[in-house]
């Protein structure tokens, strides 16, 4: 592991003015202590963000809806007995990400940059697209574990749970960066690597994301979020399913399905969001929106049981919701 | 503006087990080599260095981290408690004693780890249920497949008190 410099400033504003090329902001830790011991990162010095007090924790406001702090600990989420019953698919979505150490130490603006899982692509001694290579070596390879939707010229999948859990309450993150702030849909932050885009987030040099937002009609809604494991703990998503809906006398209005670990980016197809509005969400109706979702799906040599264990999880998350 | 210390080895000052400790440690070492290499503390071990197993569990402000994948340096001013730091005065602490009681491993690699995954869900919830039990040691991995008596032990250690 080669060397870097190492500042933990207490302040925002700090922290965005050391943030400067060469550098690269760090707070759990999990996913890039890794990421430089391999290579796969080479920072001159690393921005320690943990000391930002103002960054962690969680706040709900009437009429300003839900805010959560970027450098809030996955546990803190997931242990909150307040936030699940506000949030419930967050707490969800948490439970079986990683391990209780894991969830100590992570973050939730680092949950959300982490990099994929592809073992071609965490082997630094493969030269893969993603990493400036010429092929995808998971497209022919071993890909059991790959994208079955939406893939360009790598297969890699998101591999948040959190991230799905979230989109699925039309989250808003705010970003920061020296020169001011934006706030876009979380959505958008996830990108399908292609053409010069050789990673998956579209955050920029110098930028941070500082608080996840989930507005007050959003937390009206109802939500499931349901995760299929190779083994019971400690695995990342084979498929997860964030489903969501408002239940008004029986039908579901501002319904969204959102899944992870089958594409680049977490998934979503509106039209079967409209497919399902006033729906009474019965199995017939559930299964022709995940039909309509995995319409698209192309699965690669191995991984083709993720479009059955898709359909199946879909209906279950969007059935549970009238349950 | 805060320092930006290193590359080089810089000083960093913590609080491991009760006592004030220091080392002088390039910004890439991790915890765990603070606490093996600098500190001589051993007991916490060093296995898939990923932060893929759980063997190097240690506690920081009383959670459970994985001390191999942990800089050192983000340690400063810190509390550190290793398994070194759980008994008091020559007497095991109550986990210690149940994992004996409950033959709760084999080789006993994992054990350290495991022990402070317990310990760390005890303080926080003295009578958990089974199942709480069971995930608050989901990120140790105990290859000899131990994992009955682990949670059997970390039950009995409930039932008993720790203190």
């Amino acid at each position: 592991m080669s060397l870097f410099s190492y500042a933990k400033p207490r302040a925002l504003g700090e922290a965005l003015r050391l943030l400067k090329n060469g550098t690269i902001a760090i707070a759990g830790g999990t996913d890039l202590v890794g990421l430089i011991r391999s290579g796969l990162a080479r920072p001159e010095g690393l921005v320690d963000l943990t000391g930002i007090d103002g960054l962690r924790g969680w706040t709900r406001e009437k009429g300003k809806g839900l805010r959560i702090g970027a450098l809030t600990p996955l546990a803190d989420l997931e242990t909150s007995p307040q936030l699940q019953k506000l949030a419930p698919m967050i707490a969800q979505s948490l439970r079986d990400a990683a391990t209780p150490q894991l969830r100590n130490m992570g973050t939730v603006g680092g949950n959300l940059l982490q990099r994929n899982r592809c073992w071609y692509f965490r082997d630094e001694a493969v030269p893969c697209w993603l990493k400036g290579g010429t092929r995808c070596f998971a497209a022919e390879g071993e890909n059991r574990y790959h994208a079955i939707l939406g893939a360009a010229e790598c297969v890699m999948v998101a591999p948040s749970d959190l991230a799905p859990a979230l989109i699925a309450y039309d989250a808003e993150i705010e970003i920061a960066s020296s020169i001011g702030r934006r706030t876009v849909k979380l959505g958008q932050l996830f990108v399908t690597p292609s053409g010069r885009q050789r990673k998956e987030h579209s955050i920029k040099k110098g930028e941070l994301i500082t608080s996840v937002r989930i507005s007050d009609a959003a937390l009206e809604r109802r939500g499931t979020f349901l995760k299929a494991m190779d083994r019971k703990a400690w695995s990342f998503a084979l498929v997860s399913v964030a489903a969501s809906a408002r239940i008004k006398d029986g039908k579901a209005r501002d319904v969204r399905v959102v899944l992870g670990g089958v594409a680049p980016v977490p998934w979503w197809v509106p039209a079967a969001h409209k497919l399902l509005e006033g729906s009474a969400l019965d199995d017939n109706s559930c299964l022709a929106a995940a039909d309509l979702i995995l319409a698209s799906a192309q699965p690669l040599r191995d991984n083709g049981y993720k479009v059955t264990l898709a359909r199946e999880l879909i209906r279950r998350a969007l059935r549970s919701l009238v349950a | 503006m805060p320092p930006v210390r290193g590359p080089n080895a810089v000083d960093i000052a913590l609080t491991v087990n009760g006592h004030a400790a220091t080392a002088h440690l390039p910004s890439q070492r991790s915890l765990l080599e603070l606490l093996r290499g600098e500190l001589g503390l051993t007991g916490t071990k060093l296995v898939c260095n990923a932060g893929n197993c759980g063997a190097c569990t240690v506690l920081v402000d009383d959670r459970p981290v994985y001390s191999c994948i942990t800089l050192a340096v983000a340690c400063e001013g810190k509390r550190v408690e290793t398994i070194e730091g759980i008994s008091k005065d020559g007497e095991l602490h109550p986990v210690q004693e149940a994992f004996i009681d409950h033959d709760a491993y084999q080789c006993g690699f994992c054990t350290p780890g495991q022990v402070m995954s317990i310990v760390a869900l005890l303080r926080s919830k003295a009578k958990p249920t089974e199942d709480e039990m069971r995930r608050a040691v989901t990120g140790n991995l105990c290859r000899c497949g131990a994992y009955v008596n682990i949670v059997k032990a970390g039950m009995s250690a409930a039932r008993r008190g720790t203190k």
